[in-house]
């Protein structure tokens, strides 16, 4: 398709100072800010130094001085074989952790022969039916020295089962295991929309993964609080924030309730926000959520321990934000949402490729996603001193505004008895669509501005080369399965899939259960279904 | 132009849950006047016809970011065409590369609008579309 545009636009000229501005989420900006933005003792009551509480300023006293942020990277397509070897040469390109991919058969807890799979295998992600693609997944990665993060939610029970085994093989010493379980399903329900079973049912399997992990993996983080996906469905930061954190709240009352003790779980519960273009709002917003987790934890649920009140999180830069036009550019604009990742203190970031609005990455943009984080880190001296935007009269307004919207949402969500409750009403998915709705009138009307889009348009683009991924993966997973089908002791996987039943119907942890039907090389698919005949699946209220 | 209103199926086939677009389009269409129905999220190709044809809608939308473009909206042509429901026009929109327009253009697709593509845009489309017929249905 031809992108022309009649009129070659030029940036608009700078208007009249007094033009009413807002922020990318529609947040009114003023000329300029001054002291009288601030409250008088806002050094000692809202910031204190780095690393001490409420660690607005970051969690770590020397941060990135101490350690840098993890480079972690999200990959995977096509079959196990191929991602792993584009983990080898990401590993070798100086990536510091590992982060997977599923495509959406394996999201969605189906396997790759499954009629709804057909056009989806190893598309979006790397395909992922049973041990033994975990197996060739990470072959001759060692998981004892590099973490991995899984980006799976609804069936993540599963994914970990199958890490844990692999694990196992390699005798890895579980209490060593370091990495990340994305695991977060409200936010599946608000807004990446991939979900398997009702509410309350993948509640019990988060807290079950939660218990397990507390008990058995004392280094790694079994939930991963995440509002990229909200603010990737069209949220507005304050929005993304808030709806993050309460869902946070809402774990850690199911966590209660189950019995177990604030402190032994809160200290790796783990965060993910998305860095959008508006700088100084994106650097509050993650200012503020520091601020916000460690009173919520601190205040609302007596914590004693400080480690259960610092808010760790992973930043990935917005993929919404990146054009399909003049692709190229994407590189910039990645460069400047991951810089306010870094003065936000992030610690773990993944930049998006150039060419992400069309499809995943190739090996030459992957590549230029990374070194924008090496340039940043090596180059550009602003991992020298922590917070160096602190004080900023514009910046401390920012976090202050972005902390009292924030409570006024806990207000409203609380008053309808919790977040599954409000998600049950719809409330956070009308919220998120009106402000999607709100955002894409701004656009089309010139009020916001999209280099490419509807300013600056090109005549033409520059032709650049995508990754295509064939159908001939589903086709090699499909005998895959054949065969594994045939070779398995099925009798024994039977026996296992009958226990994870009986497992499901009682109040006992799934985690024993789901592992030994792992163990077997029941498929994710079977063990899916075997959980959704006691469960039931999801219908999301019309809207 | 006709009182009749332009009814439209915005549909969701395929596995993944990105419905930001569809969402948008969907209000985009009803807030210009036409009569919209959203299916919901993973309907398969045959849901989404069948609903088509219950519906008696003019067009079908179809919303795909998953990469499975080429299948679906194959397999759905090939349900209306068996159906003897052809004259329901076929457009969509989501993370479709260049390089395949050609190809569903040649299956019957009549306009794929890629990122950036304002409502303006669709609901022009779907306006000049249908303008023609509808005056001489009137006129008849």
């Amino acid at each position: 398709m031809k992108r022309s545009s009649v009129n070659q636009k030029t940036l608009p000229s700078t208007t009249a100072s007094t033009k009413e501005k807002t922020t990318i989420s529609g947040r009114p900006v003023r000329l300029f800010y001054t002291p009288n933005d601030l409250p008088e003792n806002l050094y000692q009551e809202k910031l204190s130094d780095p690393g001490e509480f409420p660690y607005t300023r970051g969690i770590h006293r020397t941060m990135y001085r101490g350690r840098l942020w993890t480079v972690r990277q999200f990959s995977g397509y096509g079959s196990a074989k191929e991602t792993n070897r584009r983990f080898h040469f990401l590993l070798e390109q100086g990536q510091s952790g590992l982060s997977v991919a599923f495509d959406l058969p394996t999201l969605m807890g189906i396997d790759s022969d499954h009629p709804l799979a057909e056009g989806e295998v190893g598309k979006c992600g790397v395909a992922v039916d049973s041990l033994l693609d975990m197996e060739r997944l990470f072959e001759e990665i060692d998981l004892q020295k590099v973490t991995t993060s899984m980006t799976i939610n609804a069936p993540a029970a599963v994914l970990l089962a199958m890490y844990l085994v692999v694990a196992e093989k390699q005798k890895a010493d579980f209490k060593q295991l370091g990495g990340t379980l994305q695991n977060d399903i409200l936010k599946e329900y608000i807004a990446q929309k991939e979900w398997i079973y009702p509410p309350h049912p993948s509640m019990r399997l988060v807290i079950d993964t939660i218990e397990f992990c507390t008990h058995h993996l004392p280094r790694y983080n079994p939930i991963s609080i995440s509002g990229y996906h909200i603010r990737e469905a069209g949220s507005t930061a304050g929005q993304e924030l808030a709806f993050t954190l309460r869902n946070g709240i809402e774990y850690v009352e199911w966590c209660l309730k189950r019995g177990l003790d604030v402190d032994s779980f809160a200290p790796r519960l783990s965060f993910f926000f998305n860095a959008h273009n508006d700088f100084f709002e994106e650097i509050a917003k993650f200012r503020a959520a520091r601020r916000l987790w460690a009173h919520i934890m601190r205040d609302r649920f007596n914590a004693r321990n400080e480690r259960s009140w610092k808010c760790r999180f992973h930043t990935q830069t917005a993929g919404c934000s990146l054009t399909a036009q003049q692709p190229l550019n994407n590189v910039i604009r990645t460069t400047i949402q991951a810089l306010a990742g870094v003065l936000g203190g992030t610690n773990s970031l993944h930049t998006n490729a150039f060419d992400e609005a069309l499809a995943l990455p190739t090996e030459r943009s992957a590549r230029i996603a990374l070194r924008t984080q090496q340039i940043i880190a090596n180059e550009s001296g602003v991992i020298n001193t922590v917070d160096p935007l602190a004080g900023s009269y514009f910046v401390e307004a920012l976090t202050n505004e972005l902390e009292a919207e924030c409570h006024k949402y806990f207000d409203r969500i609380d008053a309808m008895g919790g977040m599954v409750e409000a998600i049950e009403k719809g409330f956070p998915q009308r919220e998120i669509q009106d402000a999607a709705y709100r955002y894409q009138k701004a656009v089309e009307e010139g009020e916001k501005v999209i280099v490419g889009v509807n300013t600056c348009q090109a005549d033409e683009d520059e032709p650049i080369e995508l990754l295509q991924i064939g159908e001939e993966v589903r086709e090699r997973q499909r005998s895959e399965l054949e065969g594994l089908r045939s070779r398995r002791d099925n009798h024994e996987v039977g026996k296992t899939l009958a226990a994870l039943r009986e497992t499901a119907k009682s109040s006992h942890n799934l985690m024993p259960s789901i592992i030994a039907a792992v163990r077997a090389y029941a498929t994710l698919g079977e063990i899916c279904s075997t959980l959704e005949e006691v469960f039931g699946r999801y219908e999301e209220p019309a809207l | 132009m006709s009182n009749k209103k332009i009814r439209v199926l915005i549909a969701k086939p395929g596995l993944d849950g990105h419905d930001r677009g569809a969402k948008v389009v969907a209000r985009a269409l009803r807030d210009a006047g036409m009569e919209v129905i959203y299916s919901g999220l993973r309907q398969s190709p045959e849901q989404i016809v069948q609903a088509a044809i219950q519906e008696d809608v003019d067009a079908i939308g179809l919303s795909i970011l998953s990469g499975a473009h080429m299948h679906l909206f194959s397999r759905v042509i090939e349900l209306l065409e068996q159906n003897k429901a052809t004259d329901i026009l076929i457009f969509g929109g989501g993370i479709i590369p260049d390089e395949d327009i050609p190809e569903l253009k040649r299956m019957g697709v009549a306009q794929i609008f890629q990122p950036g593509a304002h409502t303006a845009d669709i609901i022009n489309f779907l306006n000049q579309h249908f303008a023609v017929p509808r005056e001489s249905v009137r006129s008849t």
